[in-house]
């Protein structure tokens, strides 16, 4: 009835179509006013304000009035002596996090997957989704507290291996595990949610099946229940690998110090810097383009290899 | 399905071989050190939290009890002045905020979710296109200051008032809706707006739960907005007081100069008061909302 609908309404003029659509749907678009004029504001134009990335921008003056300099705000960043630190702060803590945070809620809900104890099983998840709802700013108080001079983590490794307590936070060799332990303890059983819904649509007669044909446990993990959530971790893999260099400043900004910015600051916290502390507007929006549009870049290229080898792609 | 687990689980018993049992230990002890693992931390903050300074300081990060009870550092807490007002602001956000929130993801979904409309192609992805690109931190930033938003709470409500990824949320749950009923309210004579407030709303609560969640959860965690467009201490949210109490490297707030001398004497141990304090709401609604996680994350899954 629909196609019929609407292959009819293609023979009419556009503003017969138009004034029908006005009518029947009035309210709707009434109600949507609002939001358009939301997504115009509060999205569209800051995007037209990305222009000033390609200006000499002085706020007096507005983008209309600013004076254009081409790419020379690129062109400077690539120049930037912090350029290749930047690059590869941001590219290292993505691949850490991916290596050893990808992996972690996939083990975590295949562990769910084998406890046969139910009220076992629901204590631990209850425990284990309760950090995703505190605030990154009590988790990063809390590993402050945990790894100062005093604390827990620096004592135990000075008295099992004798390295000097120090306080870890100013310490740039400790800045990746702190920052990809604690992503993995606040996130890992959340993140497991979702593998173990993909789970549970695993046909359960596949088990059974290989039972008789005499599966063991480990077999039946590595045949039937890692197979039947593979496009699950496919798509969430590319998702992961898409943004390798969108690392968000909120984390960092919180963790980092002066003294570990030679490893912890990232395209999008230096862009921070730049454009809010030091005002540098002009300067700070090229940074964040370049920084998305490699991240668009990086997101299509990977969906396509995805799709070229696993047929799995999100578009 | 759960007769055939329950049929599973009893073959299991009987022929409990020894790769079972391999697996089951193995299992079983890693998830009690990963709940361990979890819980320890939020457990330690909490026992810290009624012990004495000098009890913290003798055995840091490694309390298993409560030791020297003491409600001190609660009750410098609470008299923090930033810290009740920082409180009062956050409640004053998530007061204005949801409501906006719930009712603009509510309008956006449903027009998401509706059907033979001529604007809904160009509508849906000037929303969707918002995901994947933004003018970024500076452009967003200028364009609060040029509106005139500046050290107001609706630079903290509005520039997030709809999240796109919950529209689709929304959109999904009332698609899911029967046809049919939208059709027989029409038919009857029933007015756009009748049919959302009465027909569609009320069906899809679970989802409106969930999404308040997100975005509740959201609100009360969130810093990074206020720590840029408010510049005044008195009008920043719970997260940025504790941020300068948490974290002091950060330079942003001196929070100590506003307090009392004893302030220096429970230093310490005000870190973890206030992290309980700011953390026990959460935790007081996560028992009610836990049944629904597993539902919220799958719905935005469909998303993909």
């Amino acid at each position: 009835m629909k196609t019929a609908a609407g292959a009819a309404a293609k023979k009419k003029p556009f503003f017969q179509r138009l004034k029908e659509d006005l009518a029947r749907n009035k309210m709707k678009y009434i109600l949507m006013i609002p939001i358009i004029v939301y997504f115009v504001v509060f999205h569209y134009k800051p995007m037209y304000g990305v222009l000033m990335a390609f200006q000499r921008y002085r706020p007096t003056l507005g983008i209309a009035g600013s004076r254009w300099v081409g790419f020379d705000n690129f062109i400077d960043f690539f120049a930037d002596p912090y350029f290749w630190r930047l690059l590869r702060n941001t590219f290292s803590i993505s691949f850490y996090s991916i290596l050893f945070g990808f992996p972690a809620p996939i083990l975590l809900a295949l562990m769910f997957n084998e406890v046969k104890n139910e009220r076992f099983k629901k204590t631990i998840q209850t425990i284990s989704y309760m950090p995703h709802f505190i605030s990154l700013v009590i988790v990063c108080g809390i590993i402050k507290i945990f790894v100062q001079t005093d604390g827990i983590f620096p004592v135990f490794i000075e008295s099992l291996f004798g390295v000097p307590a120090s306080n870890w936070l100013t310490k740039s060799p400790y800045f990746y595990p702190i920052y990809v332990i604690s992503g993995i303890w606040q996130e890992v059983g959340w993140g497991s949610i979702i593998y173990l819904a993909a789970l549970s649509g695993i046909d359960q007669e596949l088990y059974e099946a290989a039972k008789i044909d005499g599966a063991g446990r480990l077999q039946q993990i590595w045949h039937i229940t890692l197979p039947g959530i593979l496009p699950t971790i496919m798509i969430l893999l590319i998702l992961r690998i898409g943004g390798i260099l969108s690392v968000g400043y909120e984390k960092i900004l919180l963790l980092y110090t002066p003294t570990t910015y030679e490893v912890a600051d990232v395209i999008s916290t230096y862009s921070y810097r730049r454009g809010i502390i030091d005002a540098d507007y002009s300067y700070s929006t090229a940074v964040g383009l370049f920084n998305s549009l490699v991240n668009i870049v990086f997101l299509v290229t990977t969906n396509k290899l995805s799709k070229k080898f696993t047929e799995i792609g999100l578009f | 399905m759960a007769k055939a687990q329950d049929a599973s689980r009893k073959t299991n018993r009987i022929k409990r071989t020894k790769e079972d049992i391999v697996i089951n230990i193995v299992v079983y002890t890693l998830l009690v050190l990963v709940g361990i693992a979890t819980f320890y931390p939020m457990y330690y903050v909490f026992v810290a939290s009624f012990s004495s300074s000098s009890a913290i300081a003798a055995s840091p990060g490694r309390l298993l009890w409560i030791k020297d009870f003491t409600a001190g550092a609660y009750k410098l807490t609470l008299s923090h002045p930033l810290l009740f007002n920082g409180y009062k602001n956050t409640l004053i956000i998530m007061a204005i905020g949801l409501p906006i929130n719930i009712v603009m993801t509510i309008i956006a979904g449903y027009f998401m979710a509706s059907t033979n409309m001529m604007f809904k192609k160009l509508l849906t992805w000037m929303m969707l296109f918002t995901m994947y690109f933004s003018g970024g931190l500076v452009p967003g930033y200028l364009n609060i200051d040029q509106i005139g938003l500046m050290n107001t709470v609706w630079a903290i409500i509005l520039p997030g008032a709809l999240s796109v990824y919950n529209a689709i949320i929304c959109k999904t749950a009332i698609e899911a809706i029967p046809q049919s009923l939208f059709e027989a309210a029409y038919i009857d004579g029933a007015s756009e707006i009748k049919i959302l407030t009465q027909i569609t709303v009320p069906l899809i609560v679970p989802t409106l739960a969930v999404l308040t969640l997100y975005y509740g959860v959201g609100h009360w965690n969130a810093w990074f907005n206020a720590s840029i467009y408010i510049k005044e201490n008195i009008k920043l949210p719970l997260q940025n007081i504790l941020r300068s109490i948490l974290l002091a490297n950060d330079q942003t707030l001196n929070v100590a100069a506003a307090t009392s001398d004893s302030y220096d004497e429970f230093a310490e141990a005000i870190k973890y008061s206030s992290i309980v304090i700011s953390t026990v709401p959460i935790l007081c609604v996560y028992p009610f909302i836990q049944r629904y996680f597993v539902k919220g994350v799958m719905i935005g899954a469909v998303k993909g």
